[in-house]
């Protein structure tokens, strides 16, 4: 019974809607489509929901400092992209360039971390333009449509997984990959680099004059985001194969995913669990719109003003009192 | 009190979603397509008397020699050029590019590019002046002027990258008094020397439908995938397929945009698997077929009956899974034959004035072949790009 209140006190904590408007969404698709409940469809849900939950952690961290990432649908592109080419259908090449699209997210992570730390660039400019340099050069590189085409071997992570599993059917390894991340974020954000990035996004001024290394922390994040974006690149590609659209939008998705979750621009506020939870209701969102076979026209609509809605209650509900240190808010609502 | 703000806020949103969902009914339930996503849109693109004109040119012996389909045309109305005519060679080209921006274009881009080099190599283009407008109406209407501006333009020509918006632009291109030649989309002003199309549209969309009427049992399922609303050219492809889809058995469960993204098109078919069978995919345009096939294997279910494109992934993957298919085509090739026009008008030949380029699908039987003959090419190569005889393939093409 001390998890049900437990569960209405978070309920009623800004970063709670999240959570209640999951429920509702899924009741809703429950409503048009019992059937979707069925172990084989939720497993397929959460397969394609996947990537966006991942690239909504990496996200969490750089706002939660602060900053934003808008190159990261960019960087999924360009990673699919640079996958179909080095690979070529090669199985053989699948590891190793692997390795290579982990060192350029790692590389682009931290471009826009020492830009956005050293030179004081606004990270808002600076991923911007990150966004735009990967978009020209990967259709420079590629002559403006991918070539190439995936392994096997890359496209399991994203499509299959253990397959003839009793009642669910198969569970995706995307799915594993999502919980191992997710758990990592959970952990990462209760260590003390967690704190350091929480603080730097509640108040620079006073994490520095603390001793916190508020610039290491704030590139790091990026780094963290460019290995998201990777990691869903992977999966991405993965699940679909390449196409020339492939991230188109993403970095606009993934930043209302994680402000549905709670989590306030500028930074200081909000957990990362409510964020990877901001992208399932988004994700199940479209999935309601499917299934309501909602005029296409009208779904950004309807989902302009879910976002609104739900934002602006998780405000109306921060204007009260809030914790007294940055590092309670850390604790107190500890994903 | 936070419990009533809560609830507050839920209702508001569930109920705005409700208010709207009640205007449609769930594709399931309706097998009327007027119901189902996006139909509204079918009407406003239909002309009854183009869509009549392109389903009776299809079946119109072209003239010219079909092994050269980018020279041949259909019931061309041949015009006088002496006007134009000009001495020597080394004629200045310049070309106002609507974009690159997907493989078809990119695809035909460097078919063009291969005949401007064989036309250089001859004397009779000297210089090739390009302008790209990356899908910017205002940067194409800037890039037009330019070209008028410079003066020393032999010959202007336009991919237009809008209708409307590109008529003023090339109508002051043609008062510039150089022969002006438009392809692919069209403009509202026939003041151009010729302008070169395939069939077109509805073309597209009618031979993509009637292969699903024919090959489908009467009361099957079809999901149809388009691209992006409001694009004149896939409006007609959706217009054509809704005309026959109506007058016949076929239930369509739906028509929904996917934007051309894989993922998009994966996930989408997937939830209508989820909900129940679907015996057919109708497709705008082939860009993320694959996915779609795929969507079913990794559901186990049977393949679909299913139209795509020329695009090389699918017909692979239409011959791996030996699934039921069609190729529509958007013709290709027509990048070549600007370039040609413009060297025939600078030399004083007549050219049709409405330059219609054979528009085929590729059906079963010659799938093997088209595949053979593109061994070489990437995945997102068009099958119908009609560059086999140019001396850069296959290199410029494999290599892109």
């Amino acid at each position: 019974m001390t998890r049900f209140r437990d569960l209405f006190a978070k309920a009623t904590n800004p970063t709670g809607t999240v959570f209640i408007l999951l429920v509702l969404i899924l009741a809703g698709v429950f409503v048009m489509n019992p059937g979707f409940f069925e172990g084989p469809s939720l497993m397929a849900f959460l397969k394609q929901a996947a990537p966006l939950v991942i690239l909504a952690a990496g996200q969490y961290f750089v706002i939660v400092s602060g900053n934003f990432d808008l190159s990261v649908g960019a960087l999924v592109g360009a990673q699919v992209v640079i996958a179909a080419r080095l690979i070529d259908g090669e199985e053989s090449r699948t590891l190793p360039v692997i390795l290579v699209m982990i060192a350029f997210g790692i590389a682009v992570g931290l471009v826009n971390g020492l830009i956005t730390t050293v030179l004081k660039v606004q990270s808002f400019i600076t991923t911007l333009g990150m966004l735009l340099v990967l978009y020209g050069a990967i259709r420079l590189w590629t002559g403006g449509a991918p070539t190439g085409s995936l392994s096997e071997a890359f496209r399991t992570a994203g499509r299959f997984g253990i397959e003839d599993v009793p009642v669910l059917g198969q569970i995706p390894w995307a799915l594993l990959i999502m919980i191992g991340l997710g758990a990592g974020a959970v952990v990462l954000m209760r260590t003390r680099f967690g704190r350091i990035l929480m603080a730097s996004g509640d108040n620079e001024r006073a994490a520095s004059l603390s001793g916190a290394r508020v610039d290491a922390a704030r590139t790091t994040a990026f780094v963290l985001s460019g290995l998201s974006a990777t990691v869903a690149g992977i999966l991405i590609g993965g699940y679909a194969g390449v196409s020339a659209q492939v991230g188109d939008g993403l970095e606009f998705t993934v930043i209302t995913a994680v402000v549905l979750g709670g989590v306030v621009l500028g930074g200081g506020r909000g957990s990362v669990l409510a964020a990877m939870a901001g992208a399932l209701t988004i994700e199940a969102l479209f999935t309601l719109f499917n299934q309501m076979a909602l005029p296409a026209t009208l779904r950004p609509t309807v989902q302009g003003a879910i976002i609104i809605a739900a934002v602006a209650y998780a405000a109306r509900q921060r204007t009260r009192p809030a914790p007294a240190t940055p590092t309670a808010t850390a604790t107190a609502t500890p994903s | 009190m936070k419990t009533q703000r809560l609830a507050a806020a839920s209702v508001a949103a569930l109920g705005l979603l409700l208010a709207t969902g009640c205007t449609t009914d769930t594709p399931a339930e309706s097998p009327d397509d007027e119901a189902t996503t996006g139909a509204e849109s079918g009407d406003e693109w239909f002309v009854q008397a183009d869509y009549d004109e392109q389903l009776a040119q299809r079946d119109i012996e072209p003239e010219g020699d079909p092994n050269t389909p980018w020279l041949q045309a259909i019931e061309p109305e041949w015009i006088d050029t002496a006007e134009f005519a000009r001495e020597g060679g080394d004629a200045t080209l310049c070309f106002s590019n609507a974009s690159v921006s997907n493989p078809w274009r990119v695809t035909g881009w460097i078919t063009m590019q291969q005949q401007v080099a064989v036309l250089q190599e001859s004397g009779a283009i000297g210089e090739f002046r390009v302008s790209d407008a990356g899908d910017d109406d205002d940067q194409q209407i800037s890039d037009i002027q330019a070209f008028i501006d410079a003066g020393d333009c032999d010959s202007i020509i336009i991919s237009p990258s809008t209708t409307a918006t590109l008529t003023p632009a090339v109508e002051a291109a043609c008062a510039s008094g150089v022969p002006v030649i438009i392809f692919d989309r069209g403009v509202n002003t026939d003041c151009a020397v010729t302008f070169i199309h395939p069939i077109g549209g509805y073309a597209f969309g009618a031979d993509a439908a009637e292969f699903l009427v024919d090959n489908l049992e009467p009361g099957s399922t079809v999901l149809a995938l388009r691209i992006l609303p409001g694009v004149d050219v896939l409006e007609n492809r959706w217009a054509a397929a809704k005309q026959i889809f109506d007058g016949s058995e076929l239930e369509i469960l739906g028509n929904e945009f996917t934007g051309g993204d894989a993922a998009e098109i994966k996930n989408i078919v997937s939830q209508y698997l989820e909900r129940g069978e679907v015996d057919g995919i109708w497709m705008d345009a082939g860009d993320g077929a694959v996915a779609a096939i795929e969507a079913f294997e990794d559901a186990g279910q049977p393949l679909p009956v299913m139209t795509g494109e020329d695009e090389l992934s699918f017909m692979r993957k239409w011959e791996e899974t030996g699934m039921t298919a069609l190729a529509p085509v958007y013709s290709n090739f027509q990048w070549r034959t600007p370039i040609i026009a413009a060297t025939m008008i600078l030399a004083g030949e007549q050219v049709p004035a409405e330059w219609v380029l054979p528009q085929d699908p590729i059906t079963d039987a010659e799938l093997a072949d088209y595949l053979e003959r593109n061994a070489d090419m990437p995945s997102l190569h068009y099958a119908k790009f009609g560059g086999e005889d140019l001396p850069g393939f296959p290199d410029a093409w494999r290599d892109r």
